[in-house]
């Protein structure tokens, strides 16, 4: 009897405790999901005025705008390359400071420090770094190597990425500490006294404790690379070179045009992308992560 | 014996290797500082050639080559002269970016905190819906989101704004408020990012139900457990949060960019990437005087902010 009511609680203190979420329900509502439903609505009419239902045509003129083309193909090509990298660099960043070495704790707030740095603050060094005339360029003639105009030739793509796993290798490194931290120590010590070796154990064990947190990392890391446009704005302004043209600049740049209906096929466009994503994505912890999960 | 040794060995090589990476990472800050004592002709000297024509820079030699240099040839506080005392858009500019993070860092923890309690207590499907729509809308891009948000924006005239500063005499610091009205076609779609609330959930899950039967019998409500149980047991997760939401906000540059038409309200992040072509010799002060808060924040306060992005995790549970 008694147990049965905690769980339910008495009316007016469950009451209280749903209310509780009225604020921010109404705040979500408001400047997410209706205007988000008018942009569903935007994405299926003709223009704003005259409100003519043409169904997917907005969708079918999106898909063959030049500029909506390759900033989705550019955008697609640095994530698919930043974020694994970003994924798995931190990961054995953090299995490398597990290991006792002298002033971990001093390298782990140095692998953090960007988190810290506005990027706008430190903007003008990566722009001397990788300047045509920079100081990259001079390293590599130095070893007869040729030098490239980084920001302005396909190459920039690498600028960008280096620049993403400056800003965030460390927060990713810290997830998966603390995650390695968590893995239950009496397993490890069977382990070791089995004879397993750290990469059997790594591999074995580690891993399958890791995965949720990898999974993390990994759509954390995603929803990241979509903000380089920040990156790119502030290294070189409204309209890059062509291969750092970010979905973002596109948006912006239409923005500016007022046009909605490519603006809001756009949005709804993406959105669903990311919906897939992350489904499969948690179908994927799911079917991996199971047997670990208590 | 033999294993030992080349642990120890691969321990050196390792560390070495840790150190060279930790250099890189904290490099371009270490340049930035030590960049903003140059004088500014040594950096027209050393950076003119990334800039074309540069004031004042006629008498000066600029090389074709551009010298990154670790330390300047005189140490001087003259960019922070001009950029803190002779030139006041920097500071004005600093103090936008204020009125902007400040707010949405502080709402968005009071409304974390309501809503966060009212996601833990007395969970239901229903609940754990909403908690996972939330989650969903945290991970859209801004692509997706500020697009409904211009909308709303456009629909209550916020994008055109101008700061009425309507109080007058002693009254003048409430003017403040007036500030941050006219920039609520940014601050009002952040207060109600639901980051917060998905770290803050996580963490008031964690709070033992004995504490708050404890509290029921004798003779709490609802309010009380909120303020008296909950609040306490998750000070310093409000702390770690709330510097990583600051650090997020004081990094913003899509969201001033589209919702706000009126340039002379944009922070600090935004301007100055404008500033490559005019004041190259400020740029590198300017970029420090804007990193000291969250520098200072990481250095007062580094352990709270491992703990704030521990609570994370992972997306369920």
């Amino acid at each position: 009897m008694k147990k049965n009511r905690n769980q339910c609680g008495r009316r007016k203190e469950r009451w209280f405790s749903n209310a509780c979420l009225i604020p921010s329900l109404v705040g979500v509502l408001i400047f997410f999901v209706i205007p988000f439903g008018i942009v569903i609505y935007y994405s299926m009419i003709n223009n704003p005025i005259v409100k003519e239902y043409v169904g997917m045509e907005n969708y079918k003129n999106l898909m063959e705008n030049e500029a909506f083309k390759r900033a989705s193909k550019n955008t697609a090509a640095f994530s698919l390359i930043a974020v694994p990298l970003a994924t798995f660099l931190s990961l054995g960043l953090a299995v490398l400071l597990e290991r006792n070495i002298p002033g971990k704790s001093f390298f782990r707030t140095l692998f953090l420090s960007p988190l810290m740095v506005p990027t706008a603050s430190v903007v003008l060094v990566w722009q001397v770094l990788f300047h045509k005339h920079g100081t990259v360029n001079q390293i590599m003639e130095m070893f007869g190597g040729d030098s490239i105009d980084w920001l302005k030739a396909p190459q920039g793509q690498v600028v960008i990425i280096l620049m993403f796993l400056w800003k965030n290798l460390g927060y990713n490194m810290i997830l998966y500490m603390s995650a390695l931290c968590s893995i239950p120590r009496d397993i490890i010590e069977v382990a070791e006294l089995e004879g397993a070796g750290s990469i059997y154990q790594f591999f074995h064990i580690k891993l399958r404790y890791l995965s949720p947190t990898i999974l993390f990392v990994f759509i954390l890391s995603l929803i990241n690379s979509f903000k380089i446009f920040r990156e790119v704005y502030l290294l070189t302004g409204s309209y890059p070179y062509g291969k750092l043209y970010m979905l973002q600049h596109f948006m912006n740049n239409t923005f500016q045009n007022l046009d909605y209906q490519k603006l809001s096929a756009a949005a709804v466009l993406f959105s669903l992308v990311m919906i897939v994503i992350i489904a499969v994505l948690l179908i994927a912890e799911n079917i991996f992560g199971k047997d670990v999960e208590n | 014996m033999t294993v030992k040794r080349k642990d120890r060995v691969f321990n050196i090589v390792l560390t070495v290797f840790i150190a060279i990476a930790a250099l890189a990472f904290i490099l371009p800050t270490v340049l930035t500082i030590a960049n903003s004592f140059m004088t500014s002709n040594e950096i027209a000297a050393n950076y003119g050639a990334m800039f074309g024509n540069m004031n004042g820079s006629e008498h000066t030699f600029i090389s074709e080559d551009v010298n990154l240099k670790f330390i300047p040839d005189k140490v001087t506080v003259d960019q922070y002269k001009s950029v803190l005392i002779k030139n006041s858009d920097y500071l004005m500019k600093f103090w936008n970016s204020v009125l902007l993070t400040v707010p949405i860092t502080l709402i968005q923890l009071a409304i974390a905190v309501v809503t966060s309690y009212g996601f833990s207590r007395y969970p239901g499907k229903v609940k754990s819906i909403i908690f996972f729509a939330y989650i969903i809308l945290m991970l859209m891009p801004y692509q997706v989101t500020l697009v409904p948000n211009y909308l709303v924006a456009d629909k209550f005239g916020m994008l055109e704004t101008s700061e009425h500063l309507i109080f007058k005499g002693a009254a003048k610091p409430l003017n403040v408020f007036c500030m941050m009205w006219a920039r609520r076609a940014v601050i009002l779609p952040s207060i109600f990012s639901p980051f917060s609330i998905f770290l803050l959930t996580k963490v008031m899950r964690r709070v033992p139900v004995s504490y708050v039967e404890a509290a029921k019998l004798d003779g709490a409500g609802e309010w009380q457990i909120m303020t008296k149980i909950y609040l306490p047991m998750c000070k310093s997760a409000l702390v770690s949060i709330g510097m990583l939401v600051f650090i997020d906000y004081w990094n913003m540059v899509e969201q001033p960019l589209i919702l706000m038409k009126n340039t002379t309200m944009h922070p600090l992040s935004v301007f100055l990437s404008q500033i490559n072509t005019g004041d190259v010799g400020l740029a590198f002060a300017v970029g420090v005087v804007y990193m000291i808060p969250t520098i200072l924040m990481f250095l007062y306060g580094e352990d709270y902010l491992v703990e704030g992005i521990t609570y994370a995790g992972g997306i369920k549970g």
